[in-house]
């Protein structure tokens, strides 16, 4: 009596759903699976998952949407994590996200019980990766029985109690068998099968390998004309294993491989998009050698490959000496080459020609480079090309203008009314607010708008809102940007904003810099400000901004635009925040984390008092570098070391890595900064709860305030204060606390301006984002230092690097300005104590931010049982409280704590 | 009795209306929903109107009647709430049995009576089973996202146990229906499938979402055809769209179903919006108008309806679904 359907119609196609509907029929294209949601394939998002960041890890999957995957692969799948549970919890979270969401979900495990808890608890009709025979038919069956009642389809790996298929007989042998299994015995919907016939390497070397892609390709066109409705899948980027390290070769490979096997039914697959060559752009002689091993159409054809691979090895890449052909091309190839790919050799040599040629100088701004810079912002735009390849392209562009200046200036004396006559799209302003000294972010968006035809006035650091009202006014800029990374600019850009609004300014504000969010621009600075106010936190979006907000036609759309956005962001975000519930500081306290410091372990310090490191020897500090930070300071998002082989951005990150170790040794040779310490260590005990009172040799030095957290917690869980950390005075125990600042920032800011006067912004940032990476090793090695000598805590512990970032040592640093202790007003104390200013020569601006901006300072907690927390949002009664124990006004502490205040 | 397969390929089969409006209608009292057997029972009972089954038999045999009367060629069994998951607000989980096999009983009983009196149009028992008061996808607690006040097995097993009395009791068809959670649905299928395969049996399973808002989308955010692939999986007489929205706004999503899906396509729309009190005031006729529009086009297979539809409504419908054909399923 039921009515099934496969008898009403021939041909059946795979469909799928997200919050979405996802079919796939004739006229469907290749379906991309996205794979980096997936522990066994990326490191970072196993670290993620490890740590329970389950934010960044759905971000994770967001970026994987955004960039195009059309279903999400998702396994969690490692010895170290309780898989079920943790897939449970991410399938959950990504329910909550209807960006995600609306994708298909593919949940990938080779445990049932992963499997299945996963079906459990998503609402589409998700595909199962994977099943086989491999542990025989009655396993196969009871899963593919259940897969099929929970209405998921399912990928089948040729995969049987033999072994792993690898060839054309044993390929269709498992297939088939498979095929008849499911839609005979099972009942299977034909079209949900998806068959994985195993991608293996080819050109290994190895004979038996030679028909590895020939046979996958074979079987599938054979499984695609036999076994009626089923898709066919695969990870492509096997085939090409044995070439990792050449990827033109690599790139190639894939694509053929992808040709032949789409044409013979291939459908979808996990395939890095990046690693991929136009099939039709691969030069002849390649494409020949590529299809001769992909196809195995002759028996040299591996030794041939190998032999041209030789040849084409790191094309792209260095351009230095060897490959000047590109030379021989015309010019304007030549200086759209040089641009592309920040070759600055012959630019001058170039552009003179150019010029030669022009009727007048600025002719081969606006006409040669321009044109190339056309080609890079087209590249930047569309993911082809990566910030610090855009910073180095800017390099070139700038040493280019230097060169014809001159000429344009001598133009103008001659020809007075043609003045002006470079049309530039926009004069934006940009300005580290006052307070604040960070300039890498700032800097790198101004190299960006500039190379989109920007006229930037950069006022540097540190700016007073005055002089950036002023500026604007003189200047008669297009668009005010403001950054800044520490959390008290964000005040300074309420004011800006205020005071913009006071003036009657009309232009737009743009908001970006580390601490800055949508929700504090859309909440707090949009509404001081009838123009345009916008958040843009990554540089390849700051050009299409202020394109949409300068261009006359888009302009007016898409100011009301923004502002409708931000008001119903804001609505919402208000709405949200008014749910949460805080307990009172008095409650707060009474659920305080507590140590048992009858058997806690206290150890004196071997060296109580304060020392002071003078030019630390920095070669030390290499190793204690965290990488990862300095990546993304250029937008290359990805753990190190995995980045540099990520498929995304891995040879990008390689190029930068490389360069950015050529300057490390050349700074560490010539000795171009300083590093610098002072730490101390202390007798400490808490006093009512949330203060430390801190002493040495009996004699009071000062008190440390702690913040508390308020926020409502689940049952059992505490409200954190740094302050839990150390022994109350009532219990009668002596504890101990230290504090430091280290900073390897002196020589930072001449070294980056004498980059900058040879117009080399790429150094200039470069050199800045050593030193920020060399000040947190120095604060990592001398952490260390303290636990195993200093302090002596942890003598015998022996942690590697990696250890080490992950902190999985006794004992936390926490700097005041940070999530656990966001008061920046602490430093004071910290500077007061050590008396950093006078010993080391950091000092602390009026936002209290560190100058060198390479420095960083914070308390050591030494209990095994102090953790670093968010201290999260906190309530008018903890701040009224904080000022009293501060003795400090209470709309001055109202204003430092302001960014940890919750609404009501 | 002929299959209700091969009905469904000759006529448009009508499903009764709503079972709430029609008990609204007797005004009962918390004595009358307690009746004489839970006259002590430790909660208030009032509203509960699965119990009714039990206590006031007399008055839901007569609503079906009504209904059958007015043209039904389907009743609806009153168990909307009939888990152990939607009774615990009035602990009764272990009733569950009995209020789904009384239920269905009665309306068996009814139906039967009906198909006596006129064997050219057999009339057939929906068991229903709502959605429960939980969602599987979505999260009860704003600041925790990743929070579930109900597990699929939670569902699955409630499921079961209601599928289990309903067929006992005699319903011919399983409807779930009010679909506003396509996980819920899920594991209300999957519950399904499982008595099914342990019977032995086949039943004829209908599926009727919900559509929220105008945004188009259940209220767990999928789409109405993300919806369709959703459920796809298991062999069904109908799916379709129920509640929440007048007839008019349901158009565009009954198109999709209807261009989309190899199963017939249902729908028992609300008499229009609710108003300012929450009262239905579409009248039978300006429904029937609205209908007509579905009927034009050709999109249903099944029609019927849903909050603050009453036996005239219910004529109305199906005087008019008398003068069209079946849409034709995709596909045949």
């Amino acid at each position: 009596m039921s009515n099934n359907p496969s008898t009403v119609q021939d041909k059946r196609f795979l469909k799928l759903s997200g919050l979405e509907p996802m079919i796939v029929n004739e006229n469907s294209n290749f379906i991309n699976v996205g794979e980096r949601t997936n522990v066994a394939g990326s490191r970072k998002f196993l670290r993620l998952i490890k740590e329970e960041k389950f934010d960044e890890a759905l971000d994770i999957a967001r970026h994987q949407v955004e960039g195009g995957a059309q279903v999400i692969d998702i396994n969690m799948d490692d010895g170290l994590i309780d898989g079920k549970e943790a897939m449970v919890r991410y399938l959950n979270l990504i329910m909550a996200e209807p960006d995600i969401a609306r994708v298909p979900i593919m949940i990938d495990s080779s445990k049932w019980e992963i499997l299945e808890a996963g079906l459990q608890v998503v609402q589409g009709k998700c595909v199962v990766n994977s099943i086989s025979l491999k542990e025989g038919e009655e396993k196969f069956i009871h899963e593919a029985t259940l897969i099929k009642r929970y209405g998921a389809a399912v990928i089948v790996m040729a995969f049987d109690e033999v072994g792993q298929a690898d060839n054309y007989e044993r390929r269709i042998e498992i297939a088939e068998r498979s095929y008849r299994v499911l839609v005979d015995k099972v009942g299977f919907a034909s079209e949900d099968i998806i068959f994985d016939l195993n991608i293996f390497p080819v050109a290994t070397g190895m004979d038996e390998h030679k028909l590895n892609a020939i046979d996958f390709i074979e079987a599938t066109r054979w499984v695609r004309e036999n076994l009626p409705n089923c898709s066919v899948s695969g990870g492509v980027s096997n085939v090409s294993f044995s070439f990792r390290g050449n990827n033109p070769v690599r790139e190639a490979m894939h694509s053929v491989f992808l040709f032949h096997a789409i044409k013979a039914g291939m459908n979808m697959g996990i395939v890095n998009p990046t690693m991929l060559e136009v099939y039709d752009d691969i030069p002849k002689d390649l494409l020949e050698r590529v299809e001769d091993v992909i196809l195995n159409r002759r028996d040299d054809a591996t030794e041939r490959l190998l032999d041209f691979a030789e040849t084409v090895k790191g094309t792209g890449k260095k351009e230095s000496g060897q490959d000047l052909s590109w030379r021989e091309e015309p010019l304007q190839a030549r200086i759209t080459r040089a641009l592309v790919k920040g070759i600055d050799q012959f630019i001058v040599e170039d552009v003179e020609q150019a010029r030669q040629e022009a009727d007048k100088p600025i002719q081969v701004i606006e006409g040669h480079l321009m044109t190339g810079m056309n080609v890079v912002g087209d590249l930047f735009g569309e993911g082809k090309m990566f910030l610090p390849q855009v910073v180095k392209s800017a390099r070139v562009m700038k040493k280019a203008v230097a060169y014809l200046l001159p000429y344009i200036e001598e133009e103008k004396l001659k020809h007075p009314k043609v003045e002006g006559a470079s049309e530039n799209a926009g004069k934006i302003l940009m300005a580290t607010v006052k307070g604040d000294v960070h300039d890498i972010g700032k800097n790198i968006v101004s190299v960006v708008l500039a190379c989109n035809n920007y006229e930037i006035v950069d006022l540097g650091v540190m700016v007073p809102p005055e002089k950036i009202i002023e500026t604007a006014i003189t200047e008669n800029v297009d668009a005010i940007g403001l950054s800044g990374l520490i959390t008290p600019s964000l005040d300074e850009m309420v004011y800006l904003a205020k005071e913009m609004q006071r003036k009657n300014f009309t232009v737009p504000l743009l908001i970006g810099g580390a601490t800055t969010s949508k929700a504090h621009t859309a909440v707090k600075i949009d509404p001081q400000y009838e123009g345009s106010v916008v958040h843009v936190n990554d540089a390849s979006r700051a050009v299409t901004v202020v394109g949409d907000l300068l261009k006359p036609d888009t302009k007016e759309a898409y100011i009301k635009s923004v502002k409708e956005d931000y008001d119903v962001f804001r609505e919402s975000f208000l709405k949200r925040t008014k749910k949460k519930e805080y307990l009172s500081i008095k409650d707060a306290r009474a659920n305080r984390y507590q140590i048992d410091w009858k058997t806690s372990e206290i150890v004196k310090p071997n060296q109580l008092g304060i020392q002071i490191i003078e030019n630390q020897d920095l070669n030390e500090l290499v190793d204690y570098i965290d990488w990862s930070p300095f990546f993304r300071s250029w937008d290359l998002h990805g753990k190190y070391p995995d980045i540099l082989e990520d498929k995304v951005v891995g040879e990008q990150a390689k190029e930068l890595f490389a360069d950015a170790k050529e300057m490390l040794d050349q700074l560490l040779e010539e000795k171009w900064l300083t590093g610098k310490a002072i730490f101390g260590l202390f007798e400490a005990n808490t006093i009512d709860v949330d203060d430390i009172e801190v002493s040495l040799d009996g004699e009071y030095k000062a008190t440390f305030r702690t913040l508390r957290q308020q926020l409502k917690k689940y049952k059992g869980k505490p409200n954190f204060a740094l302050a839990d950390f150390i022994a109350p005075k009532a219990t009668g125990k002596q504890d101990y606390m230290g504090c430091f600042c280290v900073s390897t920032g002196f020589g930072t800011a001449e070294k980056a301006k004498e980059f900058e006067e040879k117009l080399d912004d790429y150094n200039s940032i470069m050199v800045k984002a050593l030193a920020d990476r060399l000040a947190e090793a120095y604060a990592e090695y001398l952490h260390k230092e303290v636990r195993m000598t200093h302090w002596g805590y942890a003598a015998n512990e022996g942690l590697t690097n990696e250890e080490l970032i992950k902190e999985t040592y006794k004992g936390i640093r926490p700097a005041p300005g940070y999530p656990a202790c966001p008061d920046h007003l602490e430093k004071l104390t910290i500077w007061d104590i050590l008396k950093v200013d006078d010993k080391i020569g950091v000092e602390l601006t009026e936002s209290m931010a560190m100058w060198p901006a390479a420095s960083v300072s914070g308390y050591y907690f030494g209990n095994e049982e102090a953790r670093y927390f968010g201290l999260g949002k906190i309530k008018e009664d903890q701040v009224k409280d904080f000022a009293n124990r501060k003795s400090i006004d209470l709309d001055y502490a109202s204003k430092w704590l302001s960014p940890n205040i919750a609404d009501d | 009795m002929k299959n209700i397969q091969d009905i469904l390929k000759e006529r448009i089969l009508v499903l009764d209306g709503a079972m709430g409006t029609m008990i609204q209608q007797y005004k009962f009292t918390e004595e009358d929903y307690r009746g004489e057997r839970f006259k002590d029972w430790g909660q208030p009972l009032q509203g509960n109107n699965d119990l009714l089954s039990l206590t006031q038999p007399e008055a839901i045999k007569e609503i079906h009647g009504k209904y059958f009367d007015a043209g039904a060629d389907i009743a609806e069994t009153n168990t909307f709430s009939g888990t152990t998951i939607a009774m615990e607000d009035y602990g009764m989980e272990d009733l569950v049995y009995e209020l789904n096999y009384e239920s269905a009983k009665i309306a068996k009983e009814v139906a039967d009576e009906y198909t006596a009196k006129n064997p050219d149009k057999p009339r057939f028992v929906a068991g229903s089973i709502g959605p429960t008061n939980r969602t599987a996808s979505m999260s009860p607690d704003v600041n925790d996202p990743g929070y579930r006040a109900v597990t699929f097995d939670d569902l699955r097993i409630a499921y079961k146990q209601q599928t289990e009395a309903l067929l006992d009791g005699g319903a011919d068809i399983l409807l779930v229906e009010t679909v506003f959670d396509t996980l819920n649905a899920k594991a209300a299928l999957f519950a399904i499938e499982e008595v099914k395969k342990e019977r032995g049996i086949d039943v004829p399973i209908m599926v009727s979402g919900t559509i929220t808002d105008a945004s188009g989308r259940t209220l767990s955010g999928q789409t109405a055809e993300a919806f369709l692939v959703s459920i796809s999986h298991i062999p069904m007489l109908s799916v379709g769209f129920n509640c929440a929205l007048g007839a008019n706004q349901l158009t565009p999503h009954l198109e999709v179903l209807a261009n989309k899906a190899e199963f017939n396509v249902s729908a028992h729309p609300n008499a229009g919006l609710p108003n300012a009190f929450g009262e239905y005031d579409e009248t039978p006729e300006q429904m029937a108008e609205q209908i007509k529009e579905f009927l034009d086009k050709s999109l249903i297979n099944i029609i019927g309806g849903c909050c603050g539809t009453t036996p005239a409504h219910i004529k109305a419908i199906a005087d008019l679904a008398a003068e069209y054909k079946p849409r034709i399923l995709v596909g045949s």
